[in-house]
């Protein structure tokens, strides 16, 4: 039992590790509210032009759209983290996690905010358009906003569920929490700085996942 | 553009790949076919387990799949991976996956089939019971099948999710399909055979794809 | 075929113009509308007068909803012409925001926004249509939910009202926008019976204020008591129109007396 502490919850390794785990608390949380921003913003962004000009848009944003659902996110990296140096792009780790996330995200909230849009009833358009309202007008006050609440649980869920692929990055070097902690036993031959890294991942996203479930309580409960 | 198609599309750099990504298409396959099924059947236990009658059993399952869902695959992969050989446990990898992807699956698809349980009305419960069946017979012949029905586009999606999934067995050195095409790429110094794997996945899971949006915009309808 | 004015001698458009001395407010001259090969409108001929409410009746099928709605061009029409208030409504350059404002429309299905309170409702056109401030939009939208009874509601979210009462805000968030006229498209078809009464007596007494109105609907008793003018249209065509006392009486043409004896029933 005493070799069991001794090996996962060493308090001298805690002691000397916390630093280190704590530096990759923040990078995970700073690639997560990036990714989180820029996903949310350009999914729906994307799902408003397909509103409106879905003719134009519709194919390559159905091949954007795929390719990011059925692909791997880490193949997705390791191609964009080996591949886009070779063209001459030069690019850090951190970017490469920030930009394949959030293209992932972006794919997902694109067609969860689509399949909001086209289940608010079209009377609900023709009613606004019939006030005179203009189209843009009509999607941004009438239909965008009963979308968006019936998107919300998904959203939220696959929100939660992008942001934690943030520790990818430890594949291509980024020092996020997983990162810092694998680098630490490496150091030390302890497993306490592991035990740190899950820990440091259940404080962030236990309140998240708590979230999460309010959210879907709460609009579930809206819907009867 | 040259470089484009020399660096990412060079075909003679994928057919000499092939043949390796093909054997690690076999082990993807292969665990695919051990974490699905495991994860469904874990999935129902979860379900099952939630509706259980004592308050601290159930306190202490939603826990559980709280814990599970919180912790980035990954993170739960080489928690298992490195952290168990410090036990005296040294797992071979596939044995690692299998057991991480055990539990995050069955922490996800538990949810999706305890959504699909709650969907089915009580009165069929009711029905069911009041034929004589037993309530074990209730849920197997009448409950589980409508359940799982309601749910089938959310379980698609969560199956395309652990199709996904096993890419990460690579980190833990599991000659899956990512792990051959990247061992490729870094003795050729050549990202075609990442491509090359890229497209199997998306050959592979872009039919499954196109169905759940298929089906998720029907019901939204 | 004939076509559908020799049915009408004494209302065939010259006739009315010269009955009538004002200028109609709505002139529908030859509006035929086709869904790809599928002809649902041939031809059509209708007026509205100001001041005027006119019912279009007949058969599901028959047309009815699909005139009404190319009327302020949710459906377009595929040849014709549309008069309203002396501008165009087919021409394709014309401003269709400014046409529907002042065209109110009201919907069988309330179409109510379902996230916005019912004054919410009412005031969203009047700041991002004619882009009135928040207090002056506020004043004018209480005065029209007032006009249908139901000031004490602006409040509550569309869920919380009645089916009928939806219909009234529905109908006050037209009357806001100050319309020449306005179009209905079966607004008690989705009522519960015992709320029907409540959205006739708003449209009585807007037709007492001297609002034009053109309304598809199956209320016949409606028809025949508040009407000045019925048109019956069947097969994408008119087969006859009239004051209600010809359309409903023993002198109406066979195929109208038929559906109306069946709508009856």
């Amino acid at each position: 039992m005493n070799h069991f502490i001794d090996t996962f919850f060493n308090a001298q390794q805690i002691l000397a590790t916390w630093p280190a785990i704590l530096k990759g608390v923040v990078v995970t949380l700073e690639i997560a509210a990036l990714v989180v921003v820029t996903g949310i913003t350009a999914g729906i962004g994307l799902a408003v032009l397909r509103w409106l000009f879905g003719r134009w848009i519709k194919w390559p944003l159905l091949v954007f759209v795929d390719v990011a659902r059925a692909v791997p996110p880490l193949v997705l990296v390791l191609l964009a983290y080996f591949g886009l140096p070779s063209l001459g792009v030069d690019i850090s780790g951190f970017a490469v996690i920030w930009l394949v996330l959030s293209a992932v995200l972006t794919a997902f909230v694109e067609e969860i905010v689509w399949a909001g849009l086209i289940s608010v009833k079209k009377g609900q358009r023709e009613a606004a358009r019939s006030t005179g309202l203009t189209e843009v007008q009509a999607l941004l006050y009438v239909v965008l906003p009963q979308a968006l609440r019936l998107a919300v649980p998904p959203l939220t869920n696959r929100t939660i569920a992008i942001t934690k692929n943030t520790a990818l990055g430890t594949v291509i070097g980024v020092p996020e929490i997983i990162n810092q902690a694998t680098t630490a036993v490496s150091f030390s031959g302890n497993a306490t700085p592991l035990m740190m890294g899950a820990f440091a991942y259940l404080v962030l996203f236990i309140p998240i996942i708590g979230f999460g479930r309010w959210v879907e309580g709460r609009f579930a409960w809206r819907r009867h | 553009m040259d470089i484009l198609f020399q660096q990412f599309f060079n075909l003679d750099i994928m057919s000499k790949a092939l043949p390796l990504i093909l054997e690690g298409l076999k082990t993807t396959l292969l665990i695919c076919l051990v974490v699905i099924p495991l994860g469904i059947l874990g999935g129902i236990l979860v379900a099952v387990g939630s509706m259980a009658k004592s308050a601290v059993a159930r306190r202490a399952l939603a826990l559980a799949v709280d814990l599970m869902r919180a912790l980035p695959p990954l993170v739960l992969l080489i928690l298992i991976y490195s952290g168990l050989p410090f036990l005296g446990l040294r797992l071979s990898p596939l044995a690692a996956v299998s057991i991480a992807f055990f539990l995050n699956n069955a922490a996800y698809y538990g949810e999706v089939i305890r959504a699909g349980i709650e969907s089915v009305p009580n009165g069929q419960w009711e029905a069911a019971r009041s034929t004589g069946l037993r309530a074990d017979q209730t849920f197997v012949w009448v409950v589980l099948p409508q359940a799982l029905r309601n749910v089938l586009p959310d379980l698609i999606s969560n199956t395309v999710e652990v199709v996904k999934l096993t890419s990460l067995a690579s980190v833990v050195s599991l000659q899956e399909m990512l792990y051959s095409a990247d061992m490729a790429r870094s003795l050729t110094f050549n990202n075609s055979p990442v491509v090359l794997a890229a497209i199997i996945y998306f050959v592979m899971l872009w039919p499954v794809v196109r169905i759940v949006s298929r089906l998720e915009n029907a019901s939204a309808k | 075929m004939q076509s559908a004015a020799s049915f009408l001698p004494s209302r065939a458009p010259g006739a009315a113009a010269e009955i009538q001395s004002v200028e109609p407010l709505l002139r529908i001259r030859d509006v035929s509308k086709k869904f790809g090969s599928l002809e649902v409108l041939k031809s059509i001929n209708v007026d509205v007068s100001p001041g005027e409410l006119v019912f279009l009746i007949g058969p599901s099928g028959s047309g009815k909803s699909t005139l009404l709605r190319c009327c302020n061009r949710l459906e377009e029409a595929t040849s014709g012409s549309i008069r309203f208030d002396g501008s165009e409504v087919l021409d394709p350059k014309l401003d269709v925001n400014a046409l529907r404002r002042r065209i109110g429309m009201v919907f069988q299905s309330f179409n109510l926004y379902p996230h916005m309170t019912a004054l919410s409702n009412v005031t969203l056109a009047l700041r991002k249509v004619l882009g009135k401030s928040g207090p002056e939009s506020k004043t004018i939208a209480m005065a029209a939910l007032e006009r249908v009874g139901l000031a004490h509601k602006a409040s509550a979210y569309p869920a919380e009202l009645s089916g009928g009462q939806q219909q009234r805000v529905a109908i006050a968030r037209g009357l806001a926008l100050e319309p020449k006229m306005m179009l209905f498209d079966e607004p008690t078809s989705a009522l519960d019976p015992e709320l029907v009464g409540s959205v006739l007596a708003t449209m009585r007494s807007m037709r007492e204020a001297g609002m034009t109105m053109l309304v598809v609907s199956h209320e016949m008793r409606f028809a025949r008591e508040a009407a000045d003018r019925v048109v019956f249209m069947e097969g994408g065509v008119v087969v006859e129109q009239g004051p209600p006392a010809q359309i409903f009486g023993p002198d109406a043409q066979p195929r109208t007396r038929a559906f109306v004896s069946n709508e009856d029933r």
